[in-house]
């Protein structure tokens, strides 16, 4: 008798020792190692990490040439310039040179030029036989003048094969409540919430040049070219304010899971249904949204595209990689690395996301549960103000290492399976 | 020792049921108590998901309101904000913030002046209180 009663006292204990085991092995991976000599990250076994360069100011997109030079473009310019040029030697990376006179996030290399955007237009560079910028002082204005409204204002670009470059405008709202008081469609998606298509070698292009690619997409900062499917990749950060705005729907965990952050594999014409549905990554379906007379059940539309893949809520996707070297083993071949900033919008629960997360493909699509990846970017408290780093951008390095940029204080990190 | 071991279940029991009762928080507004605390309440169900609980704000994201002129000077302003929301090119203490705050017009004038009242009285901010009869002029001003 004493013992049940003692049992059942005991129970939330056990529930919450649970919970907390839970939350710790959420990343299935559980081989992977903790070590100050990874720079602070945990990484899977037989993986190192180096911090091969600090406090270069909010590095976010970056590319590395096969001769190793690293061009990192920076949140805002720093002393007048806006990207690093930095060359890698010896486990360090040194800045050799910066130029650009404007801050962005987007960066590019393709067909003998590097592209790079601001926050309202992209430019190029021709470089020379070393991937080298001649002129970095006469860039071409490719794209001028891109909706740039203060919110989700970052442009993140990436060529296909066939001579377009594509660049993300963000929506300039959460969730267009202010924009479509009446219902009646939301006029932002036709200045913004989607990927627009240019010319890659076309000058003094406008937004009305573009060709609206596919609408319907919030915010999209990490996307990709994938060279499998020839077909572009993109991830939108969902919706803010679920419980916020609608108390009686969602409590305030459910608010901070949902709604998913989503993987959306991009056909020119697609409709991926932003501010008219979120993704439920948990009931697994495309949910009406509360502005547009849904109760957290009801299905949306089902002409909206599905998600290629979905993560939990407001995890931030700012970088998206797919990976084609030859150095990782076999199973991340031409899987999707996906760099998460990390939360702010689950307050008042607890912040989640900090990491870069693998997605396994196969045959050009996902395939199976993401892991997580690298973390500990964050270091002791994971939260926007206080974390130590947060991870952004993305690159393969000619050797097949992965390289994460983290614009909280300006790390570039290297890592590399050890064989 | 059982007893022991009983108090301690006991204790983390009652921390896991107030932890659970914490997903369902109840949006009410209570009257009673004195302005900050009534304002501590409306400032975690409205405006503690984009400030932070610590007024700390997010970087590039939404802004502190530790000591900044918006939250220490002209009370018109402030409650303006509040009410009309806040979506303009504008540097906060040297940095500029991309996210919109959406209008607050649907709280009483007593709520709208509890949270600021609760705001300019922490997070190490100094200043002194806003009164409903404050809020309600300037909502009938424009
Ligand atoms: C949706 C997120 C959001 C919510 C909710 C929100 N704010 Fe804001 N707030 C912002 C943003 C973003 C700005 C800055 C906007 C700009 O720069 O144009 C801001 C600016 C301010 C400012 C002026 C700048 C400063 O930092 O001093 C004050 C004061 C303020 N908010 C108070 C509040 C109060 C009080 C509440 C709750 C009643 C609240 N906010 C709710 C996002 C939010």
């Amino acid at each position: 008798m004493k013992s049940k009663k003692l049992l059942i006292l005991l129970l939330p204990v056990v529930a919450v020792i649970g919970l907390i085991l839970f939350n710790a092995c959420k990343s299935a991976d559980n081989s992977n190692t903790a070590d100050a000599g990874n720079a602070g990250l945990t990484i899977p076994a037989g993986f190192s990490a180096t911090a091969i360069a600090e406090n270069l100011g909010g590095t976010r997109h970056l590319v590395v040439t096969p001769q190793g030079d690293i061009y990192v473009h920076l949140e805002g310019a720093r002393n007048g310039k806006g990207i690093l040029v930095l060359h890698e030697e010896g486990g360090k990376a040194i800045v050799k040179s910066s130029f650009a006179n404007y801050g962005g996030t987007g960066i590019a290399i393709k067909n003998g030029y590097l592209y790079a955007s601001s926050n309202s237009d992209i430019y190029r560079y021709k470089l020379n036989d070393k991937n080298q910028v001649i002129d970095p002082a006469k860039p071409e204005t490719i794209v001028s003048g891109l909706t740039n409204k203060r919110m989700h204002n970052s442009k993140s670009i990436i060529l296909d094969n066939d001579g377009n470059i594509y660049v993300n405008i963000g929506a300039y709202s959460n969730i267009c409540s202010d924009y479509d008081k009446d219902k009646k469609g939301c006029p932002v998606l036709n200045d913004a919430g989607g990927i627009w298509q240019f010319k890659a070698d076309k000058l003094n292009q406008k937004q009305s040049d573009g060709i609206r690619y596919a609408t319907g997409l919030r915010n999209v900062v990490g996307l990709d070219w994938n060279q499998q499917d020839n077909q572009l990749f993109v991830m939108q950060h969902g919706r803010d304010a679920l419980h916020d705005l609608y108390p009686s729907l969602y409590t305030t965990k459910q608010s901070a899971d949902l709604p998913a952050e989503c993987m959306f594999a991009l056909k020119k014409g697609d409709n991926a249904g932003w501010p008219y549905l979120y993704y439920d990554w948990m009931q697994h379906k495309k949910i009406l949204g509360p502005e547009y007379g849904g109760d957290g059940k009801k299905e949306a539309d089902s002409k909206y595209l599905e998600p290629a893949a979905a993560y939990p809520g407001h995890f931030a996707p700012d970088g998206l990689l797919f990976y084609t070297g030859n150095q990782f083993p076999e199973k991340y071949k031409n899987g999707a690395f996906i760099a998460f900033h990390g939360s702010w919008n689950r307050a008042p629960e607890p912040q989640e996301g900090y990491c870069v997360v693998f997605q396994p493909f196969k045959n050009g699509k996902p395939d199976g549960k993401w892991e997580i990846f690298a973390d500990g970017f964050a270091g002791a408290q994971k939260d926007p103000g206080n974390a130590a780093h947060r991870p952004c951008g993305l690159a393969q390095g000619p050797d097949g290492s992965l390289y994460v940029t983290d614009d909280q204080k300006g790390t570039i990190y290297k890592i590399s399976y050890k064989k | 020792m059982k007893l022991k071991i009983a108090i301690s279940a006991f204790a983390l029991s009652f921390l896991f049921f107030s932890l659970s009762a914490q997903v369902r928080p109840v949006k009410k507004h209570r009257s009673t108590g004195s302005s900050i605390v009534r304002g501590k309440i409306v400032y975690t169900n409205i405006c503690l998901s984009c400030h932070m609980a610590n007024g700390a704000g997010v970087p590039h994201l939404n802004p502190p309101l530790i000591n900044t002129d918006y939250v220490l000077r002209n009370k018109t302003n402030l409650i303006k904000i509040v009410l009309n929301g806040f979506n303009e090119d504008v540097e906060i203490n040297g940095q500029t913030y991309s996210n919109t705050m959406t209008p607050h017009k649907d709280l009483k004038d007593r709520q709208i002046a509890d949270v600021l009242t609760y705001v300019r009285k922490s997070f190490g901010n100094k200043a002194s209180s806003v009164t409903a009869a404050e809020v309600k002029k300037v909502r009938a001003a424009k």
